[in-house]
């Protein structure tokens, strides 16, 4: 009977090392991202807000009505001129795949900017740089730095408001759209991608 | 019969014994000494209280133990975005006088791996300080040593809590060194490629509500003075 305990303890010990080495113990969950390939080479992938109900937070001082209600946005003077917002972010689709922050400010010491910070948990992370200046009905700008999937990538990033036109009662009132165009970074492997 | 109850009770020893290996492996223990600790590198501090009801705006999924502040802020609970919490904090000086707001994505990691002693977590800051400017710090966080010196401890304890003093750097990468990447945006930081740490210090943890007394700090790297000179040196004597 004790070579029999010996044994289960030896199963036992493998058993959980081996789950614990073949079971993930994070999974995420992924939506099929929609990419297209442009004319020129790389690719295109769009991404929107649905405003008002995607929008988490609104941080401005100015702002008569805080959201979430009950936020406590800084007094502080030195957040005079900016906005902060908070966001959840969809594919083309329409579903959610991940976070985002958009901040435009507009001070002395840095004079105007606006950025984006884009989180998607399955995939990465962007950090955009827009121009402050309106062109093209939005606001156009680069890819400063990316990490993981966006980390070899460098590209364009556009933002733009478009209207609700549906007139549906649940629709949203318009959608924040964000195109990026990327081209890798990475030399191609001529051999391989001839194989 | 006895043969399968041995077997049994052999197996259940096997597996506490392998959990408690891990549990206790010294070898999965990370430094407390931050790398950027003996870096000669300009540097400067940002710190923020990690306890949820002490931020601006915290939200997760809606069921975790920490619970979302304030209480009517918008959940996350789609599911690419179930296992991402999002902070939003005031970021304070060494003189404890705030100067900007930082807000930090997170979510858990999929290199998770147990058996090497790694409870990742990806996130990102991004750090926007209205007299100098905005960055963004891209990380992988190991909260081993955390999970093990806090969150289990206060499930086993009788108090439903934990109580002491606990401090240590969570980064854990991507740099070589395991430090956080820092991509300056605009103001000073312009153009900056840094490198950062941040660490946890913990006094109280609840197991109804997570971290009750725990403050963070971010410790970035600027560029040496002096190189700043080398370049324009560099740049004054070319031909």
């Amino acid at each position: 009977m004790i070579k029999t305990f010996i044994a289960g303890i030896i199963l036992g010990v493998a058993g959980v090392l081996a789950a614990l080495h073949f079971v993930p113990v994070v999974d995420q969950h992924r939506e099929v991202s929609v990419i297209s390939v442009t004319p020129n080479g790389g690719n295109s992938e769009s991404f929107q807000v649905n405003i008002p109900m995607d929008r988490i937070m609104v941080g401005d001082r100015d702002s008569e009505k805080p959201l979430p209600p009950g936020l406590a946005w800084p007094e502080s003077p030195i957040f005079d001129g900016s906005r902060t917002e908070l966001f959840k972010v969809r594919n083309s689709r329409n579903a959610v795949v991940g976070v985002a922050s958009r901040l435009a400010a507009n001070n002395e010491q840095l004079g105007s900017v606006i950025e984006w910070v884009v989180h998607l948990p399955a995939r990465g992370s962007m950090y955009i740089s827009l121009n402050p200046e309106i062109a093209d009905d939005g606001h156009s700008g680069e890819m400063r730095a990316g990490t993981r999937e966006f980390d070899s990538l460098i590209g364009t990033v556009s933002e733009r408001w478009v209207s609700d036109t549906t007139g549906a009662a649940d629709a949203p009132a318009g959608r924040i759209e964000l195109v990026a165009t990327f081209v890798s970074t990475e030399p191609v492997d001529v051999e391989e991608s001839v194989e | 019969m006895r043969f399968l109850i041995a077997l049994i009770f052999g197996i259940a020893t096997g597996g506490a014994a392998a959990i408690g290996l891990l549990y206790y492996n010294p070898i999965t223990s990370q430094s407390a000494l931050s790398p950027l600790s003996v870096s000669d590198q300009r540097q400067f501090s940002l710190n923020y209280s990690a306890v949820a009801d002490h931020a601006i705006v915290y939200t997760n999924d809606g069921e975790s133990r920490m619970h979302p502040h304030p209480a009517k802020v918008l959940q996350l609970w789609e599911a690419p975005i179930r296992q991402t919490e999002t902070l939003v904090t005031m970021l304070r000086d060494a003189r404890n006088q705030p100067v900007g707001i930082g807000i930090k994505f997170s979510s858990r990691s999929e290199r998770t791996r147990v058996l090497n002693g790694e409870a990742l977590v990806d996130s990102v800051w991004y750090v926007y300080l209205p007299d100098q400017g905005t960055m963004m710090i891209a990380q992988s966080e190991n909260y081993w040593n955390f999970l093990r010196d806090i969150v289990v401890p206060a499930h086993w304890g009788s108090g439903n809590g934990w109580k002491g003093s606990w401090h240590g750097t969570i980064t854990n990468g991507p740099g070589a060194l395991g430090t956080a990447s820092v991509f300056g945006g605009s103001g000073e930081f312009l153009g900056l490629e840094s490198e950062a740490t941040e660490t946890l210090t913990a006094k109280a943890y609840s197991v109804e509500l997570g971290p009750v007394a725990m403050d963070g700090q971010l410790t970035i790297e600027l560029p040496r003075r002096n190189d700043e000179l080398d370049i324009s040196t560099a740049n004054s004597v070319s031909p």
